[in-house]
């Protein structure tokens, strides 16, 4: 009789057995390789999505057939004021291959404001507080023709701190200033080209906070709002989502918003990479060859050489969707898409949640270093709110991360970065008293000020926001232990404990949390949000 | 907080910080406006030779350099340096101011900062340009003048190098303000003993001496250029 042909579908959640092989743990610009213990619940992200067949057609048909607006070209005519906004930098993560989904995007909306006479148009970045984007990144996003024929007058960084470039539309009925770049607010149209990587991105948050600056962002990026979003993943139980929705009803009751917001896989790893998109018990001989031979060829590379090689590799991301009109439609469709692709059904919390830190995080892209706050972003915030529903992790359990936690700062993009980790967090890890005593210092720096507005660094605020981002994980986790922290003052400044191992954090989790504590691993990246039945 | 008294400063050395001219400039300029078409092509003349030697005592000492620099100075007519200043500031400073400097005094005073100029150059050159900036106070070098002329030497405290930390700290103390909350803003590896008095050190356009310094002690780099 014949076999019937095996056939193993992916599973998102596994348990360690004893036959189990080892897991692969992103250590900053390394890899960890460790044995878990038996019964350890290993969840893994979702298979890439299939992409659109016709990125550029499914665009074209976004534009024509919108959710809840005038098709784009009916809104077109000779004379029309138009501002086209996208997202910077910090979307996707790592970039993605050329061309950029924004490159698509924006070819398709040139030709048509040329075809329906529309000139007087510019097209801006909207970084917020974020750094202003080099020529050379910038021309990796829109590509060539775009850069070569509107840098830097008609494609251009937002500015926060441009005097008078910034318009105050109103307020919302709790008090929020709703602040746009006045460029934007005094467009006949504003399009804004989105790239939804996680559930938090696009929507109102796309203008309301892509655009404004620091007293437009205080109502939701402070710790209260932070402790009251649970998760800042999941929309609907955020109120960091909320207040920008606010804000962005205020936007679209002065503004003609015209959205077209994309979402992408997760195919974020691909060629001599691709085995990091894999179970490990499936790994073929090939793929543990090709582990292994990055693993030494990584332990013979200085950090920063093994940090330009990982920065040099771009993320195979597809487009899954394209949807354009208007704010909340469009944003329920993506969102929609979104989940598809991330969420992963979860049943039951862990009392041990272990995640491995990878090299890059919104913020540092092309910098010289995951610095400490941002290590910590990732893992207090980022990492422990990748859910829907209630956290992965039960209160007072203990989150296990693994990185270097060097004490190493990019001068050049995070120079207030270094001043708030040295200066006011070892004075103080309480957000509510960083914010009271020195936010506002820090905001009003006239030198980091100018190295926003001049050269490439992020503004004198945002490493607080790199705390606030942590508030409700910080609130809700019993302790953090790091492993192989390659110092003790940064674990220490963050309020962390250390372990060289995993094996050893592990018992010290199991000492705080009992033998029987139920451990599990967020085998991440590929991006992953546990959807928590 | 901006319309409060203010308790803290920023003080912003100028040459090559907030203008891209030096003192050579400003003394070129009274060296090609002398009362006489021969004093202007003589005292031209010896200015440029000098240029190698001011160059070389410059990466010496700054303080050395004001000492020699001033002597050239000497026999002018106070009322013609003065008269000469203005028109100095319309055709030489005003156009190499930085665009940044006028955006960097403004970010300052929203800080609520006391905004003062600090220099090596004479005070008379530099009356203008603190008023078109709108700082609130000007520290600069003084010329000695005996009978409406220059001696070519410099009331003390001189300004240069390490003096002018002293006389920062001097100011503040006149005027209540905290060092430690204070900002100083230059392009000079010769300001550093300035820039490392008070709380908030920035390089500015640094040199190469200063930016490795500002390196080492994470200062922020400004490029106002």
């Amino acid at each position: 009789m014949k076999a019937l042909p095996k056939y193993k579908a992916q599973e998102s959640v596994v348990y360690i057995d004893t036959d189990s092989a080892p897991r692969i743990l992103f250590y900053g610009e390394d890899f960890l390789l460790e044995d878990l213990p038996v019964g350890t619940r290993v969840i893994y992200p979702r298979k890439p999505l299939m992409p659109l067949a016709n990125p550029r057609a499914a665009i074209r048909y976004a534009l024509t057939h919108p959710e809840g607006a005038e098709p784009l070209h009916a809104q077109l005519r000779p004379g029309l004021k138009v501002t086209i906004a996208v997202d910077d930098i910090s979307l996707p993560l790592p970039p993605m291959q050329r061309p950029d989904a924004r490159q698509l995007v924006l070819e398709a909306v040139l030709e048509m404001l040329a075809d329906y006479g529309v000139d007087d148009y510019e097209i801006v970045i909207a970084v917020a507080l974020h750094r202003h984007m080099t020529a050379a990144e910038v021309r990796r996003m829109v590509g060539d023709k775009i850069f070569d024929a509107h840098w830097p007058d008609r494609l251009y960084n937002h500015d926060a701190e441009a005097e008078g470039g910034i318009v105050e539309l109103g307020r919302t009925a709790h008090g929020e200033p709703v602040r746009i770049n006045r460029r934007c607010a005094e467009s006949d149209l504003l399009i804004y080209v989105n790239i939804n990587l996680v559930p938090m991105d696009g929507g109102h948050k796309s203008v309301a906070v892509g655009l404004t600056d620091w007293e437009g962002l205080r109502p939701h990026h402070n710790p209260t709002a932070i402790k009251k979003s649970w998760s800042y993943m999941d929309p609907k139980n955020s109120e960091l989502n909320h207040s920008a929705t606010r804000q962005g009803r205020i936007v679209d009751e002065h503004v003609n918003v015209f959205h077209i917001e994309t979402a992408l896989n997760n195919r974020m790893f691909s060629g001599p990479l691709d085995f990091l998109m894999k179970n490990e018990d499936d790994f073929t001989e090939a793929d543990r060859i090709k582990f292994q031979t990055i693993k030494w060829a990584l332990s013979k590379t200085p950090r920063v050489a093994r940090r330009e090689i990982f920065m040099r590799v771009p993320a195979a991301y597809e487009m899954i969707a394209v949807h354009a009109g208007a704010t909340e439609p469009v944003h329920k469709k993506i969102l929609d898409a979104c989940f598809k692709q991330y969420a992963v059904p979860v049943r039951g919390q862990c009392d041990i949640l272990i995640s491995g830190i990878p090299y890059i995080s919104p913020y540092n892209v092309n910098s010289k270093a995951l610095n400490p706050l941002l290590v910590q972003v990732m893992a207090d915030g980022y990492f422990f709110n990748m859910y829907r529903g209630k956290p992965l992790l039960r209160e007072g359990g203990v989150l296990i991360v693994a990185h270097p936690c060097t004490d190493s700062f990019d001068p050049v993009h995070h120079p207030s970065y270094i001043e708030f980790f040295n200066r006011c967090l070892s004075e103080t890890r309480n957000a509510e008293q960083l914010r009271d005593k020195y936010e506002e210092e820090f905001a009003r720096n006239p030198s980091y000020i100018e190295m926003y507005r001049r050269g490439n660094a992020y503004h004198g605020a945002h490493p607080f926001y790199m705390w606030y981002w942590g508030e409700n994980g910080r609130q809700h986790m019993g302790k953090v232990i790091v492993v192989g922290a390659d110092n003790a003052h940064v674990p220490e400044i963050l309020g962390w404990e250390r372990a060289d191992t995993l094996a050893e954090a592990i018992s010290m989790a199991r000492q705080h949390m009992g033998r029987s504590a139920e451990i599990t691993l967020l085998h991440h990246p590929p991006i992953l949000i546990a959807d928590m039945e | 907080m901006p319309n409060a008294r203010p308790t803290a400063a920023a003080f912003y050395d100028v040459d090559g910080t907030l203008v891209r001219t030096n003192i050579v400039h400003a003394f070129a300029y009274y060296a090609f406006n002398q009362p006489t078409p021969w004093r202007s092509l003589k005292k031209a003349a010896r200015t440029l030779i000098s240029v190698p030697l001011f160059w070389a005592l410059d990466q010496y000492s700054r303080k050395t350099f004001n000492d020699f620099f001033y002597r050239y100075y000497e026999g002018q007519s106070e009322d013609r340096l003065r008269f000469l200043a203005e028109e100095m500031f319309e055709e030489v400073l005003k156009p190499a101011i930085f665009k940044g400097a006028y955006d960097l005094i403004r970010e300052s005073r929203r800080a609520g900062l006391r905004t003062v100029l600090v220099s090596g150059a004479l005070d008379f050159t530099l009356e203008s340009l603190a008023q078109h900036l709108g700082v609130d106070d000007l520290l600069a070098n003084r010329m000695e003048f005996k009978d409406g002329i220059a001696t070519g030497k410099l009331i003390p405290p001189e300004l240069a190098g390490p003096n002018k930390a002293a006389v920062l700290r001097d100011y503040c103390q006149r005027h209540g303000l905290e060092m430690a909350r204070s900002y100083a803003f230059s392009d000079s590896y010769s300001d550093v003993p300035m820039l490392a008095s008070v709380g908030r050190p920035t390089a500015v356009n640094p040199d190469l001496r200063l930016k490795t310094v500002a390196r080492s002690y994470d200062w922020p780099i400004v490029e106002l250029r």
